[in-house]
């Protein structure tokens, strides 16, 4: 059967509603030996080749979906063993901690915080800054990484966030952005790969992004 | 080097076409919203904007398959409003591929749909569009107020304090658009964009007015807004989206090119 020659890619739904982006930019980065399912079936996250853990809305009723649709083993299990990307809120629940909802503790697997730009946010000349940081800014690639693959260091990708992330391993993290301070953008361990900015809207190279995760045979 | 101004063009659809009207009369046909949204993608917009202008809501159905149609090519955020009345309305946008609602007369009649918005989705998809007029005469402080209707309709609501308040229930960006300005190509209402975008700590996209690229300079560098949207000057081929982001560079404006 010709089912058995393509990988799988599984985009965890957590039941959190607007997945429709991330698969149809997969799709369109994908070759047609790839199947992208969008599922919250932990067997199916399991068989998968690849996971991608999206994020959508609030830390907490993130978090809180997560672990409700019992996906916390599955989760872990795939950050074990397979290529797994994380993207915006997703990057934020793989932190041991979230200032957001007043607080919300993650999944820990990279260790460092979400913390809020607040709403009284400057540029280092005094200038406001409108939180969320919202649209195009420049990542700069802190590492080389598979993932970077063809895309250009500075290249611009789009964000919508009102926290950011604080790593406490430095030698983590693969890239970075300014706004008001740089922040980590893009942190990478062994065959997990997260980042806060959303590949699915960042037109070529976000597109470049997801292709690059679907050939990734998970080594940095 | 940091957050780039955004330039978004804006499609104004009705009855499955892109139109464009002065002041909301005297429409032009401008094309398949498909189509169009394709080749701003392909220009380099940053985002696109999709506004349902359909009087009836019959053609609701009409909407969600082309912004699924949209969403399955271009890969850029995409804003739907018109319309947007419920959560449920908001659902079916999302779950066919926008990544922002706009809500405008909804949130006139009734502000607590936008904190429930934006608590079920989520602040960043939830855009309050506010029509607003300049109400006060010459030589008297400024003063905006709310229109409803395309315009028609006062509301007695300050425009300023209007957004304020938006933006405490929960709404992740302002689009604001000068009735007194829009299809004039006459440019943007420079003093309540400032005086909104000064006033509020989300993002604010100026729109209403816009008739060459200096327009979206300004709207940025006087406006103080964090997008400009335009729709006709795109539309019938006066300029492109690139032509305008080397302008607004050259005016020393971060873009993203």
């Amino acid at each position: 059967m010709s089912t058995q020659t393509k990988s799988t890619v599984a985009v965890i739904d957590y039941g959190m509603g607007n997945l429709h982006s991330v698969a149809k930019a997969l799709e369109h980065a994908a070759d047609e030996n790839t199947e992208i399912v969008v599922t919250s079936d932990p067997a199916v996250i399991d068989a998968a080749d690849r996971v991608l853990l999206p994020g959508v809305g609030a830390i907490r009723d993130c978090i809180a979906e997560i672990k409700a649709q019992g996906l916390i083993p599955v989760i872990q299990k795939a950050m074990a063993e397979k290529p797994f990307l994380a993207i915006c809120v997703g990057i934020q629940s793989l932190m041991a901690h979230s200032e957001e909802n007043g607080g919300v503790d993650c999944l820990n697997h990279f260790e460092g915080n979400a913390l809020f730009f607040g709403n009284d946010h400057k540029d280092v000349d005094g200038t406001k800054l409108k939180v969320p940081h919202m649209g195009w800014n420049q990542v700069t690639q802190t590492m080389n990484h598979p993932l970077w693959e063809g895309i250009e260091s500075g290249a611009r990708f789009y964000f919508v966030h009102s926290y950011y992330i604080v790593a406490t391993n430095k030698d983590e993290v693969a890239g970075t952005c300014n706004y008001g301070h740089d922040f980590c953008v893009a942190l990478a361990r062994d065959n997990v790969f997260a980042v806060q900015f959303h590949p699915e809207k960042s037109h070529k190279d976000g597109l470049q992004l997801y292709k690059n995760f679907i050939h990734w045979d998970g080594k940095p | 080097m940091g957050l780039a101004k955004r330039i978004i063009p804006c499609l104004d659809v009705d009855n499955g076409r892109v139109v464009k009207g002065v002041q909301f009369v005297d429409i032009r046909d401008a094309g398949d919203p498909v189509e169009v949204a394709k080749r701003y993608n392909e220009q380099g917009a940053d985002e696109i904007t999709f506004l349902d202008i359909t009087a009836s809501s019959d053609d609701r159905e009409t909407t969600v398959h082309m912004v699924e149609a949209i969403a399955a090519e271009v890969f850029i955020p995409l804003t739907v409003g018109g319309g947007i009345r419920t959560c449920e309305d908001i659902r079916r946008m999302l779950n066919a591929g926008a990544d922002k609602v706009g809500i405008n007369t909804a949130a006139v009649f009734n502000p607590e749909f936008v904190r429930e918005a934006a608590e079920r989705f989520g602040s960043q998809c939830i855009v309050v569009a506010i029509d607003a007029k300049k109400v006060s005469a010459e030589g008297e402080p400024d003063k905006w107020e709310i229109f409803t209707h395309g315009g028609r309709k006062p509301t007695g609501l300050d425009a300023v304090e209007w957004a304020k308040k938006m933006v405490d229930l929960g709404a992740g960006e302002i689009l604001l658009t000068s009735m007194d300005r829009d299809g004039t190509k006459n440019g943007f209402d420079l003093g309540v964009t400032r005086a909104i975008s000064e006033a509020v700590h989300v993002p604010v996209i100026a729109s209403g007015g816009v008739g060459n690229l200096q327009h979206l300079v300004d709207g940025v560098t006087e406006g103080k807004a964090d997008a400009v949207l335009a729709a006709s000057i795109f539309h019938f081929g006066e300029y492109s989206i690139q032509e305008a982001k080397e302008t607004m560079q050259a005016a020393g404006i971060e873009m993203r090119l």
